[in-house]
């Protein structure tokens, strides 16, 4: 059974809540009426509003802009504002639960601030001399096309979330994870940019360690292709530079910059 | 006993969105230290909402554009009520606050030659909005984010600020509560940056988020700045309807300007029926020229879709009322139908406007290159705020700056498209150069301690209360009202209703009770917010009253015509020394000639 047009009908959110300091978590059920249309985060802001007013959640734009609502939904990480209540299944309740990876602050809300450290630690973009006199630059379309799908990254993290090797194996220190592979790849690959990262990312940010099981893609909410247009272009980048045997010679004698 | 931290910058800045970001990063460069305050994570203000794209005269895609152009379109959009200054050095500077977010980073679509690309938008004469698909938004955040994150700005996330701090006459900080912990945060500052966008929060059908609550225009008014053109909101045409969770978000503009039309039920292209007298000169006569205009033809007038917002809101209304609108009560908005024009127009759609298509696919189940979209106005923009100096963005209140949506004076009676993002570009970096110069030139202030336990018991008052009612419930009612009464047409009696209405919210909100501790708490949240909801609600019910004509976003159904002596005056509000609410009449300074001659040059 699924929420259909015209009608109201009752479901149970059943949703992780814990104590002020993130633990002792439980789920706890909560019926609320539903109608039309109405996305995951809509029902659980009635139940804060009529029977929960300290339930926490994070959300901004309610339009799968900002990135804030992510959750695990019936064990599935996604926006909350982005999914349809007729898309799941309402006959049982509706698990809403964090995103696991990162610590629990308070109920749905998780302590993202490593993601903040990680970008931080990203050499910045470093434009090359302007094109023109009047300081500007000149790009074709179909050179910025690839980093456009890049940039459409609303960091909500849920790739974080799912990866195995930081949900899983807990390897922050080690790796810095889908999201943060994709934002290097729109550097990297961004016309204009003179920096060079592959040696970031062969010892820093453990590129190696990904081993491309796409859950990752699977999952992002602007649909980029997160393994084979960002990861793998960069897996083959960092192959190329450090383990081919013609360019460890360029390098040998100088060469070896970023092309 | 009453706990709080205190942090000393010399620059705070409140609110991480466009403005906020533009503006720490100028006040960082001018080697002063700064502190970046943000409701929410860094990177999720409300500027990633923005769609269409940053207005400035580029001249990329049409040589004849330029800031003269730019600057009569925007005070020809405003009505008039500008701040011409503002207005002047906005359309002058944009061109290189775009040009900037290029060298920092940002990848915006290109022209054929490489450039950067501009499209159509409303009110704007030539082609003049760079952009990314319509995540224009999303892209300018990020850039700011990710540039100034190396700027060694101190950014503070989740963290609310409940009250600024004086010392005598000059500013002196703020008091913040953390999200996190609900611990207070006082913040020692020379010079203070308001930076908190708008007020949609006050309204049932909003573009908004749940940060809209007014914040800036309340802190500077409590502390006694003044607050400028309040009753000119922007009810965005063009809002989702249908289904009901989703009424009030945006839909961009920028379907109108890559060709959508508006249709009502009767198949007619109803904006044509109408057209005002001062935007008859460059209005294409029928869709046919329209379209061309959208494909480039520099001798069509663009297409009566992109006539300024608040017209097109009003005829929208006006078809609904008429029994011809759409089934949801609203009117359809088409893109699809350009696959009768060109080819492979699906694909053309989803590469001009990705979120749409994900938005009405993803939440409304429709497909916009198959079918058209159902839309109606949504609450979007306040042109009023703060205000502030035109050169320098600070307030009466020494050290007090503002800038972006929060702030007054470019936009008039109605903002252009567009506009908005500029603004936080172009005004941002001036808040932030005059607060890093203020702080540079000005000593050291202490910050009252009585002021900061004052503020501390004020915000846990709610933790005290015996009473019965939570605040979510009043929230609702005052959006409910403001929509009823103070929305799109105006009455002079229902809004005096609401005015009545504001003030028994008031005695309500005093006596919320707050569930819970401390720790991430939405409901204490929303109860300190209500001040801020209440406060700015009544600002706009009085100016609303005060005005007795019609002008941009403000119509008023009981003087529907424009009047000579209200292009004259701005409505001006501040607290009296009685602590009541005051609005009064301030002529508009005279227009010197150079932009007069500007602004009867393009007419």
């Amino acid at each position: 059974m699924t929420a259909t047009a015209g009608t109201t009908q009752m479901v149970t959110l059943r949703i992780w809540r814990t104590d002020a300091q993130g633990g002792d978590g439980k789920f706890v059920d909560y019926q609320t009426p539903v109608s039309e249309g109405m996305v995951v985060l809509d029902a659980v802001h009635q139940v804060q509003a009529t029977q929960a007013n300290d339930l926490a959640c994070r959300w901004n734009c309610k339009a799968g802009k900002c990135g804030s609502c992510s959750a695990e939904i019936n064990g599935k990480p996604a926006l909350m504002c982005m999914t349809q209540l007729a898309h799941v299944p309402t006959d049982q309740p509706i698990m809403i639960e964090p995103i696991r990876a990162f610590p629990t602050l308070k109920d749905l809300v998780t302590d993202v601030s490593w993601n903040y450290e990680v970008k931080k630690r990203i050499k910045p973009f470093q434009p090359r001399k302007p094109d023109a006199p009047d300081g500007t630059w000149r790009m074709d379309q179909a050179d910025v096309d690839r980093v456009q799908e890049f940039r459409k990254c609303i960091e909500c993290f849920l790739c974080q979330d799912v990866c195995h090797v930081l949900r899983d194996h807990h390897m922050h220190a080690e790796f810095i994870g889908p999201r943060f592979l994709v934002y290097t790849a729109a550097l990297e690959m961004h016309p204009l940019d003179t920096a060079d990262r592959l040696a970031d990312l062969k010892d820093k940010d453990g590129i190696g360690l990904c081993n491309i099981t796409k859950c990752c893609t699977k999952v992002c909410p602007e649909h980029i292709t997160i393994t084979d247009n960002a990861i793998i272009p960069l897996k083959e980048r960092v192959v190329d530079e450090f383990y081919d045997p013609l360019s460890l010679l360029k390098r040998f004698f100088g060469g070896g910059k970023k092309t | 006993m009453i706990e709080f931290q205190t942090h000393e910058h010399d620059v705070i800045v409140i609110g991480a969105g466009g403005a906020g970001l533009r503006a720490a990063i100028e006040a960082s460069s001018a080697g002063v230290s700064v502190g970046l305050v943000c409701k929410s994570l860094l990177g999720k203000a409300h500027t990633v909402m923005a769609e269409g794209g940053i207005a400035a005269a580029l001249a990329n895609v049409d040589e004849r554009d330029n800031w003269k152009v730019h600057f009569s379109d925007t005070m020809r959009g405003g009505q008039y009520v500008n701040n011409w200054r503002m207005a002047q050095l906005h359309a002058q500077e944009a061109p290189d606050r775009v040009r900037e977010l290029e060298a920092w980073g940002a990848v915006f679509d290109r022209t054929p030659d490489g450039r950067i690309l501009q499209r159509n938008f409303g009110g704007h004469r030539y082609p003049r909005l760079a952009h990314v698909g319509d995540r224009t938004g999303l892209e300018m955040i990020r850039t700011l984010q990710d540039h100034g994150i190396h700027k060694g700005i101190n950014v503070y996330m989740e963290y609310t600020v409940v009250r600024l701090i004086k010392d005598g006459d000059r500013i002196a900080g703020c008091l913040a509560y953390t999200r996190e912990k609900g611990r207070f945060v006082a913040f020692k500052a020379k010079a203070v940056v308001l930076a908190t966008g708008g007020i949609g929060k006050a309204y049932k059908i909003t573009s908004n988020s749940w940060e809209y609550t007014g914040d800036g225009h309340t802190l500077a008014y409590d502390a006694g700045a003044e607050l400028q053109d309040m009753e000119f909101i922007q009810f965005h045409p063009t809002g989702m309807i249908w289904p009901p969770s989703v009424r009030g978000i945006l839909v961009t503009e920028g379907v109108r300007g890559e060709g959508g039309i508006l249709l009502n039920n009767k198949g007619e292209q109803f904006m044509y029926n109408d057209i005002p007298d001062n935007y008859k000169n460059q209005t294409a006569k029928d869709p046919e020229e329209g379209w061309r205009y959208c494909q480039g033809d520099r001798n069509a007038q663009r297409p009566a879709e992109l006539l300024t917002r608040d017209h097109v809101a009003r005829c929208i209304m006006r078809e609904v009322k008429a029994g011809r609108g759409s089934p949801h009560g609203g009117v359809f908005l088409d893109i699809s139908w350009i696959k009768k024009k060109i080819a492979n127009a699906p694909e053309h759609i989803k590469k001009k406007l990705p979120s749409m298509y994900h938005q009405f696919k993803e939440l409304g189940d429709i497909d916009i290159t198959i079918e058209p979209m159902e839309v109606g106005p949504t609450t979007h923009y306040v042109m009023g705020g703060v205000k502030v100096n035109a050169d320098s963005q600070m307030s009466r209140v020494p050290g007090l700056f503002a800038c972006g949506e929060c702030a007054v004076g470019i936009n008039g009676a109605n903002r252009l498209g567009g506009n908005s993002l500029s603004d936080l570009l172009v005004f941002g970096k001036r808040a932030g150069e005059h607060a890093g110069k203020f702080a540079k030139e000005n000593s050291a202030t202490s910050l009252p301690k009585d002021q900061v336990e004052a503020a501390v018991k004020w915000a846990l008052e709610p933790f005290e209360r015996q009473g019965s009612e939570g605040p979510f419930q009043i929230q609702y009612d005052l959006q409910d009202m403001m929509q009823d009464l103070v929305g799109i047409v105006r009455k002079e009696d229902e809004m005096v209703k609401a005015l009545d209405g504001i003030a028994k919210l008031k005695e309500r909100a005093k006596k919320t009770k707050v569930v819970g501790n401390r720790e991430y708490n939405p409901g204490w949240h929303t109860c300190l917010d209500l001040h801020n909801l209440l406060t700015i609600s009544e600002a706009i019910t009085k100016c609303s009253i005060a005005r007795k004509e019609s002008r941009g976003g403000h119509f008023r159904e009981d003087y529907q015509d424009k009047v000579g002596k209200w292009a004259k005056v701005n409505l001006v509000t501040r607290k009296g020394p009685d602590g009541q609410m005051q609005v009064e009449e301030v002529p508009i300074p005279e227009m010197p000639a150079d932009l007069k001659q500007i602004i009867e040059e393009m007419k």
